[in-house]
């Protein structure tokens, strides 16, 4: 793997500053590397970043198939990593003018990184970084503890997906977030009206005493308080402690939680197997967002990348090879979804659509067909807009708001499915449907989407981790639950339960027979019956009680 | 259906059949009649003036950069960087059994076996990492299905045909330029499914039985001489070959004092032993290998017991050497003997079943081709455990005559799930007779279910196989 020569190099510069120009903004920094398919080998298992922890599954020719992306977020060969400075891989024996516009699409990409909001927790760290002191600190367990840190990395990495990344957001977005003090909200709140049932004179007196203190001793103003309340109710503190809110227990975040509170985790000589978890978990945030915006990214780079060349005068002599590549690239399959195309389709849509004020309450409000038609109030203030959706938006909201039936019919978009004819031994594939609610809905269904798993407090107790599915309308993969359960069992060092729901019974409607020359009749959809169902794991043993 | 089915299924009517048993055997009878290749299936017919389409890709994520828009080729991790890693891995998964947890490693993928005795296995070691995941394959209704699409067409037209088989040289669902590393597979033949798989098990029973061919490979040893030069040597035979010589040339004779000193030498004298390559001579063995291909096998009962059978083969290929014989038989209500491991791999299922066939056939070519004397023979049967002639009046005699000479006859049973789970036919007649037990050492039975995976199925050859 080795540097791009000076050459190549003075092309991306000159990339950077048109893309600035035009309004794109990324760091200053970044590092481009030609890719032979040698370094392809070492790099995709380690989903292209070098210095990734090893881990033995990487040599192994992995199973795919079902829940494919479900199970691995991150794309091995994606071009642009998300790191400080970023990092890009190119082909070796790319010309100049597919060069630059490969740039165009790389910035793209960094310009997505450094300013899309769900990428937030990532803008601080670069993680080629984090990553190599990760893998040293493994490789050194590994030294101490040999193949336990192997058990210990699958363990986790079969939670990886459970860790709350949406609670993390929403902790770096709000500034607010962990500075309001447990102590005073359980004295007021708790305290005070359940335990001592105060009256409110009193109460409002207290409350005047804390206001009082605040003014005058500034930021130790709780302090001083507190030193009161701890005279005049000693019991104060030990009751505080007990209700637990002192260090409140989060259900949200599963490996958090084992990790903050697995008795057998924070034996003294486990410790290590906590650093272990923590790697495995800071990983797995930091490709969440990525494949959250895998259609807005490609979606995003491609508008920039066909925008930027178009307009560079390096294209000349190149347009018809600009043509081919990039439609083959953009173009929306006849059957089947490509994000970079879906992606750039819905940008400029919103951009038009924005220039055009229709994101108002004005069109919104308006019925008629033909003046929604001819709505154009030249606001001019399209790319704006889009560069709001880029910073804010992740694929489903991106999918959810902009899928709209204009947008369907513009592009001549339907929903495909197909019907097996089994006399002639192909896939019939018919127009199923020409809805935008259809086609946004099988977008949708494609989208990633980690099991919605919790930590039930209250039937989680010292012994017996308690995890509730909460079912959105697909069951779990039967076939993990048993190894996946096996090592939440390790990591908590005890019963672990996981209530989820499964199919009770599937009946099948008979299928009408297809008349010779008519259209195929789509096989009508099964009829599913659920129950709710319990699985306990203790002992390394799995038992399924009805519930 | 002909005469003889006819007749059969007369027999069998007007002896009485319970109801149930009825449909099941009618199901069978109106399957497909022909026993074609397996896997080649018909050709797609398309329709004219509709497109053909290829490698329909619905998940954004199949697609990257890449390979997608820089063209690049997925990379071919080498055959040795993962030969390498197998006995690794495979050690690995043995410590973790004894750490107290499943294994992880499955030995891969059984893919067919080429066509003319050129056996090709590929292992591929495989895992899974499990997660809590959805199971997208059964969802409510109403969840978004299909897939996108666009350009010209009515609600309901048909816009486009897609081979229901993916065609050579296009992977399975492969996406754009390939997402999903469909191409890594390692291509090796039965031999390392043998290596892994030899570890667990050996042939029982084998007895001397002539010396024709050998069942190990070639030992080497210090036992051939050589006068002159060699590698170590040997002095008895060189002092004799002294002898010899003194005597020849009058140096010693009889009743004379002898004294060693005055012994001449000559080159030639020295008998040295040099290396050489040893045929082990060894009992020899031919394995028989039995499949019933009636109607009733179709699907997963068949794969559990090609699969099995695939496992036996490359274990012989690989622990006797290729100097096992192995003779294949199929059977529904008919036996017959295919001459290589492709055809018996691949013959599509059709038809009644009479298990009693494939035994008669055994029988038979053991007796005509007089392979007693010489082998020892090993005989595999697999079936879903049905049979026609549900008390074995007729197959139960043929076993008996079979025990009379074979090593190890092993009955496998994938059971269908459509039926009772150890209610088939043939093993209740086979429990009944008694032979299981009191022929403990000549036959077994297992039985699996035929959603039976890989650990099940090598678990069933060493019960098959075990002493």
């Amino acid at each position: 793997m080795q540097l791009i020569d000076q050459h190549t190099k003075a092309i991306m510069e000159g990339c950077k500053e048109r893309a600035r120009d035009a309004g794109l903004s990324f760091d200053d920094q970044s590092l481009e590397y030609v890719v032979t398919n040698r370094d392809m080998i070492e790099l995709s298992p380690k989903v292209m970043i070098p210095t990734m922890y090893d881990y033995w599954v990487n040599e192994v020719e992995v199973l795919k198939g079902q829940g494919k992306y479900e199970l691995y977020p991150g794309n091995p060969f994606e071009t642009v990593i998300n790191t400080r400075p970023a990092i890009s891989f190119y082909n070796d024996n790319n010309p100049d003018w597919l060069n630059v516009m490969i740039f165009y699409h790389v910035l793209g990409h960094i310009d997505f990184f450094q300013n899309n909001l769900y990428f937030r927790h990532t803008w601080d760290d670069d993680f080629t970084g984090q990553a190599l002191s990760d893998k040293r600190a493994i490789a050194s367990l590994r030294s101490e503890h040999g193949r336990w840190v192997d058990y210990l990395i699958e363990f986790a990495r079969s939670i990886d997906n459970l860790v709350d990344y949406h609670g993390l957001l929403s902790c770096l977005n709000r500034p607010t977030c962990g500075k309001r003090s447990n102590r005073l909200d359980y004295y007021f709140d708790v305290f005070l009206q359940d335990e001592k049932k105060v009256r409110v004179n009193a109460y409002v007196q207290e409350i005047e005493r804390y206001n009082t203190c605040m003014r005058t001793h500034g930021d130790d103003g709780e302090a001083e308080f507190f030193k009161v309340v701890g005279n005049k109710y000693p019991e104060f503190v030990a009751l505080f402690e007990k209700a637990g809110v002192a260090h409140p227990r989060q259900g949200t975040d599963v490996m958090r939680f084992i990790l903050d509170h697995s008795e057998f985790l924070n034996r003294e000589e486990n410790a290590w197997m906590k650093s272990v978890l923590q790697i495995v978990r800071n990983t797995s945030l930091y490709f969440q967002p990525q494949i959250r915006t895998k259609i807005m990214n490609e979606g995003w780079a491609s508008y920039w990348h066909e925008t930027l060349f178009m307009r560079d005068d390096r294209i000349g002599g190149h347009e018809v090879d600009f043509a081919r590549v990039n439609s083959s690239v953009t173009s929306m399959p006849r059957v089947g979804l490509n994000p970079y195309a879906l992606g750039m389709r819905l940008f400029e849509f919103a951009e038009d659509a924005a220039n055009k004020g229709r994101y108002s309450q004005e069109f919104l409000g308006l019925l008629d067909s033909h003046q929604r038609r001819k709505f154009d109030r030249q606001t001019g203030l399209g790319q704006e807009f889009i560069f709001r959706v880029r910073e804010n938006l992740n694929d489903f909201l991106f999918v959810n708001m902009f899928i709209e039936q204009d947008f369907v019919d513009l592009n001549k978009l339907f929903v495909a499915d197909k019907v097996m004819d089994e006399q002639r031994m192909v896939w019939q594939w018919y127009v199923k449907s020409r809805k935008a609610e259809d086609y946004k809905a099988m977008v949708k269904e494609q989208l990633y989407h980690p099991p919605h798993i919790t930590v039930d407090l209250d039937k989680t107790g010292e012994d017996t981790l308690f995890l509730t599915h909460k079912f959105e309308g697909k069951p779990l993969v039967s076939d993990f639950v048993h190894g996946t359960m096996l090592g939440v069992e390790y990591l908590w060092g005890g019963k672990v339960t996981l209530e989820t729901t499964e199919v009770k019974s599937i009946k099948t409607p008979d299928t009408p027979p297809t008349l010779p020359g008519m259209a195929p009749e789509p096989a009508p959809d099964p009829e599913i019956e659920w129950q709710r169902v319990r699985y306990t794991m203790k002992d390394r043993k799995l038992s399924k009680g009805l519930i | 259906m002909d005469a003889r089915l006819l007749a059969l299924w007369d027999a069998l009517t007007a002896a009485g059949i319970d109801p149930e048993r009825e449909a099941r055997l009618r199901r069978e009878l109106e399957g497909p009649m022909d026993h074609g290749d397996l896997w080649a299936g018909p050709e797609p017919e398309y329709t004219p003036g509709v497109d053909v389409l290829r490698g329909v890709v619905n998940s954004p994520y199949a697609f990257a950069d890449l390979t997608f828009l820089q063209d690049m080729a997925q990379p071919v991790v080498s055959l040795t960087a993962r030969l390498g890693t197998l006995d690794d891995l495979m050690e690995r998964d043995n410590q973790r059994e004894i750490d107290g947890f499943p294994r992880k490693i499955r030995i891969g993928k059984l893919v067919k076996p080429g066509k003319g005795g050129t056996s090709k296995v590929r292992v591929v070691p495989t895992t899974v990492e499990e997660k809590f995941v959805h199971d997208s394959t059964l969802a409510a209704p109403d969840e978004g299905g299909g897939a996108g699409g666009s350009g010209d067409g009515e609600e309901g037209e048909v816009i486009g045909e897609q081979p229901v088989r993916p065609e050579q040289g296009e992977g399975e669902g492969t996406g754009p330029g390939g997402g999903d590393g469909e191409n890594h597979e390692m291509e090796s033949n039965a031999y390392d499914l043998g290596r892994i798989l030899t570890e667990q098990f050996s042939l029982p029973n084998l007895q001397d039985k002539g010396k024709k061919r050998s069942l190990t490979r070639f030992t080497y040893d210090l036992t051939d001489r050589h006068r002159g030069f060699g590698q170590l040597l040997d002095k008895k035979a060189t002092l004799r070959q002294i002898v010899q010589t003194n005597i020849a040339l009058e140096r010693l004779g009889q009743g004379q004092e002898i004294d060693p000193t005055e012994f001449l030498i000559a080159p030639r004298d020295r008998v040295y032993r040099v290396l050489s390559k040893e045929k082990d001579f060894e009992s020899q063995a031919i394995v028989f290998f039995l499949r019933d291909y009636s109607g009733s096998m179709s699907g997963k009962p068949t794969e559990v017991v090609v699969s099995q059978h695939v496992m036996i083969y490359s274990w012989l290929l690989y622990q006797y050497a290729g100097q096992v014989e192995s003779r294949f038989v199929l059977h529904d209500t008919e036996a017959k003997e295919v001459p290589d491991f492709y055809t018996y791999y691949n013959s599509r299922v059709a038809g009644g079943t009479k298990v009693s066939s494939a035994f008669r056939l055994v029988n038979e070519m053991v007796q005509k081709e007089n392979l007693a004397r010489d082998y020892n023979i090993y005989v595999f049967h697999g079936t879903d455990g049905d049979d026609w002639d549900s008390e074995g009046k007729e197959c139960l005699p043929e076993i008996e005559t079979m025990l009379g000479y074979v090593s190890r006859l092993g009955v496998t049973v994938a059971e269908n799930s459509y039926g009772k789970s150890g209610e088939t036919e043939v093993q209740k007649y086979l429990e009944g007779s008694g032979l299981l037990d009191d022929k403990k050492h000549l036959i077994r039975l297992d039985v699996m279910s035929e959603t039976a995976e890989e650990g099940r199925i090598i678990e069933g050859i060493r019960r098959l196989i075990g002493q």
